[in-house]
């Protein structure tokens, strides 16, 4: 059974955790370093991503993040996820917060606005329907929702939205202005909606073949798992999903 | 309806529609309210009436604040919204605003500002003794108290998006009331979660809960929204005791920023909800708040 890595630290991890279950895949949540070792691939959910950077920084663990990513790991960042991987992100608290980065884009926190401008939408996207099937579309949660303003050129744009129109972006912003809202470069996935709120695994399931892709040479001495006690818990019972 | 999240509170109008339910209005349906909802979990919510504690707590990792008012006379009914503004351009973490029990108006005026969530709030008072806001009829989630799960269920019912199971509020820091209604919401959860379909209509029955919604429980084996505890948490065990009974998170009250070093004792809490588990992490949380 493939184990995926699930940080954590605040917010949708147990969400994560039920999608990766429903498609036979064991998600470990990981709060320490250490835990990394154990893991070949990482997925960094949504919630409050300040939390997470301040829980991140408590636990020493943004080292072991970015060495995660620089080795070239999969790693997907859903809403608050994508925030911490990118190397650039604006609208931050005063004084920033701590990011892993290594997604080379820039990332507007929450350019769609408030908890009341959360909506769901329709976004088109072929990548996900040619490699999983399904529609051509994905019913996308956008909960306080940022979105990526500009990209590198290595950086695969998946799915992008119209700009909201705010006032939130500086510049003009023109009729036809478009934001972009999930992005691929090499073993880094991003989305700014919340795939594992939805009954839709295709996001998973896309996640967990990169995750293939990479191949079995992902740990690099075999390493013994430790029964971690203080991780051991009862399972936390799903919250409904939008299906 | 202005929902711009920037309004500027002089400009904002009311949406004019009867006060009575409005069955017209578009509802979401339980399951879209719970997902837009699942964000908090896993974190602490301080209650603050400075923008100095606002601050304080977002940069110790609360997930979300609750404002209230620190004027002693003012503390029993919906904050000024002009402070709300104030607070947005403060911190970038969700704002929580409390209103009355049954206030329609008082929660119009706080989703016309534009909060991210609305506490209809017994704690703070009650405006309408027979009714609990029709919170389908809004498209700002609610949070909602309970102290047991019958109460739960109906607030569910009516759209609470979250259940605040509360206990006394006081500076005291006794739990114990707020232990004891947790622990009755998660032994009724676990006792309908091991009975049969016909079992549970029964027992919704008997304790007057919709039988619709304690078969969703039952099957769930919880909530099917986001559960926080509050009242009296105001160390790092106490969140993590709230966190081992099965809560999804915790509010802190506002007393927590009148002892020493409160930065150190709210990130001291962020931690402990995230390592209950770990008695280890926990001594670091508790060490040196006093």
């Amino acid at each position: 059974m493939a184990i995926v890595g699930v940080l954590a630290l605040q917010g949708s991890f147990n969400e994560h955790i039920a999608a990766l279950r429903r498609l036979g895949v064991k998600g470990v949540e990981i709060r320490k370093p250490e835990q990394l070792r154990n893991v070949t691939s990482l997925i960094i959910p949504g919630g409050e991503s300040t939390t997470m950077a301040k829980l991140a920084e408590s636990y020493n663990l943004f080292p072991a993040l970015r060495e995660f990513v620089k080795m070239g790991r999969p790693v997907w960042g859903t809403c608050a996820g994508l925030i911490l991987l990118s190397n650039n992100a604006v609208g931050q608290k005063s004084g920033g917060q701590g990011l892993i980065g290594g997604l080379n884009c820039t990332v507007h926190r929450n350019l769609f606005g408030s908890q009341l401008q959360s909506f769901e939408a329709e976004l088109l996207v072929p990548e996900i329907a040619s490699s999983e099937g399904g529609p051509e579309t994905f019913c996308g949660v956008f909960i306080r929702a940022p979105a990526i303003l500009e990209v590198g050129k290595e950086v695969q744009v998946l799915a992008d939205y119209p700009a909201p129109s705010n006032g939130l972006l500086e510049e003009n912003v023109e009729e036809e202005r478009r934001v972009i809202v999930a992005v691929r470069q090499g073993n880094i996935l991003a989305t700014a909606f919340h795939p594992e709120l939805t009954a839709d695994t295709r996001w998973h399931s896309y996640f967990l073949k990169m995750a293939d892709d990479t191949g079995e040479e992902a740990l690099s001495s075999p390493v013994a798992i430790p029964v971690d006690i203080s991780c051991v818990q009862q399972p936390r019972n799903d919250l409904p999903i939008y299906r | 309806m202005d929902e711009d999240a920037t309004v500027g509170v002089c400009n904002f109008t009311f949406p004019r529609m009867p006060v009575q339910s409005r069955v017209n209005a578009s509802r979401m349906c339980t399951s879209l309210i719970s997902s837009r909802t699942h964000m908090p979990r896993g974190g602490a919510i301080f209650e603050v009436s400075r923008i100095l504690d606002a601050k304080i707590a977002e940069k110790a990792g609360a997930c979300a604040i609750v404002l209230s008012q620190s004027i002693c006379f003012c503390n029993s009914r919906m904050i000024d919204p002009s402070l709300i503004a104030k607070f947005k351009a403060a911190v970038s973490i969700p704002i929580i605003a409390r209103v009355r029990v049954g206030h329609v108006v008082e929660a119009e005026t706080l989703q016309a500002v534009g909060v991210d969530f609305i506490d209809e709030s017994e704690i703070l008072g009650t405006a309408d003794k027979e009714n609990h806001i029709n919170k389908g009829d809004f498209t700002c989630p609610f949070i909602c108290g309970s102290t047991n799960l019958g109460e739960a269920l109906e607030r569910i019912k009516e759209g609470a998006a979250m259940i605040r199971t509360q206990g006394i509020e006081s500076i005291s820091g006794d739990i114990a009331t707020t232990v004891q209604n947790v622990r009755s919401v998660m032994e009724d959860i676990k006792l309908l979660h091991n009975m049969s379909e016909e079992e549970r209509l029964e027992f919704s029955g008997e304790i007057g809960v919709p039988s619709e919604l304690a078969a969703q429980t039952g099957r769930m084996g919880r909530l099917p929204v986001v559960h926080f505890a509050a009242g009296g948490i105001v160390t790092p065990a106490d969140a993590a005791f709230m966190m081992i009974l099965g809560c999804d998170g915790v509010f802190v009250g506002p007393e927590m920023f009148d002892w020493p070093d409160p930065y150190k004792r709210a990130r001291g809490i962020v931690e402990a909800v995230n390592r209950y588990n770990d008695p280890n992490a926990v001594v670091v949380a508790m060490s040196g708040l006093n």
